[in-house]
């Protein structure tokens, strides 16, 4: 369960943060152009940071109680070819539908 | 191109998106109602924030139990991005006064931002109050999807059975925005880096192996980037 105080203490902290980061140039800094290491580093930040908050979930999920699940494995690689081949909305489709389908066939 | 016909322009330019904004921003509202967020919280921290996967990155720590502040910490790296967005923008709309400037701010979404700067490299000969008009019609079409779409979810969280599952939802919803940017090598050696990183360091304490695992993913994608450039030129 997630505490009030906890909730609307990280929601006004991260909508203040997240104003900032997008004002950030186009508000305060006027333009100034990104140092090139931090360009180079910022482009990486989507694909790393996705991973590294993914695979736990997906290894050890709170809704089996940590244990590794076979199903939602095979589900996560579905919806990650899906994801690759067709985009964001086929990737949920497939994701979720080929964890109900085994679930169902499996009758877990 | 008129202002007001700019303004429609990007309006339609982004419809194609609401197909996205739609399931997504309704699966925040239901999983984050799932949480135990009730509906004015989750509400909020749509209309707040408008940032869909740094949201469903603090939902899922805090729901871990970890400090706020490392939640925080987490969602405002996956937001970092937009600091690229913001920089990509400033010579297409930094002419605009302040205010507008602090309101194309708060509105900045990733879809809508690449549909603008696409449609600005195809147009070089675009007014700039066209410009600034276009990026709005662009925001003014996906923000209130998001925040209506939001308010449905979690409204239409109680007729949802437990049985769906829907704690999957989470890492579904950040596989499918993670797998369409693994388009090079070094995207991809990020990627398997971080997820190494990630099983590695998963004793740490309030998922600091998750910024650890992060952060080595961003140097090894970097410098695989470098390695190939040198290889290139050698």
């Amino acid at each position: 369960m997630i505490s009030d105080a906890a909730f609307w203490t990280l929601t006004a902290a991260l909508g203040v943060g997240t104003f900032l980061i997008r004002f950030s140039f186009l508000g305060l800094l006027g333009g100034r152009q990104l140092p090139d290491w931090a360009l180079l580093h910022l482009k990486y930040v989507g694909a790393a940071v996705f991973p590294a908050l993914i695979t736990p979930l997906l290894l050890w999920p709170d809704a089996t109680g940590g244990q590794t699940d076979p199903i939602r494995l095979l589900a996560a690689a579905a919806a990650f070819a899906a994801g690759i081949r067709f985009g964001v909305v086929p990737a949920i489709v497939a994701g979720m539908g080929s964890l109900y389908l085994l679930q169902f066939i499996t009758g877990a | 191109m008129s202002p007001t016909r700019a303004f429609w322009r990007g309006y339609l330019d982004c419809a194609p998106f609401i197909l996205i904004v739609v399931p997504y921003s309704m699966m925040f509202g239901v999983v984050a109602r799932d949480a135990g967020l009730d509906v004015l919280q989750t509400f909020a921290m749509s209309a707040i924030v408008i940032a869909g996967a740094s949201q469903f990155t603090a939902l899922a720590l805090l729901q871990d139990q970890a400090p706020v502040f490392i939640a925080l910490l987490a969602a405002l790296a996956v937001n970092l991005r937009m600091a690229m967005y913001s920089a990509a923008l400033v010579p297409h709309i930094g002419h605009a006064p302040l205010g507008l400037r602090a309101l194309a701010a708060y509105l900045m979404v990733d879809q809508a931002f690449a549909v603008a700067v696409r449609t600005y490299e195809e147009r070089p000969d675009m007014p700039k109050p066209a410009k600034l008009a276009y990026y709005f019609g662009c925001m003014a079409l996906i923000c209130p999807f998001w925040y209506g779409s939001t308010l449905a979810g979690a409204l239409l969280r109680e007729a949802i059975p437990a049985s769906w599952s829907l704690d999957f939802a989470v890492p579904v919803c950040f596989i499918a925005l993670v797998a369409p940017l693994l388009r090079s090598a070094p995207h991809l050696v990020a990627a398997f880096a971080a997820c190494a990183g990630s099983i590695a360091f998963a004793g740490l304490p309030w998922s600091l192996g998750i910024f650890t695992a992060a952060l080595l993913g961003i140097v090894a994608g970097a410098q695989t980037e470098l390695a190939l450039k040198r290889r290139q030129t050698a």
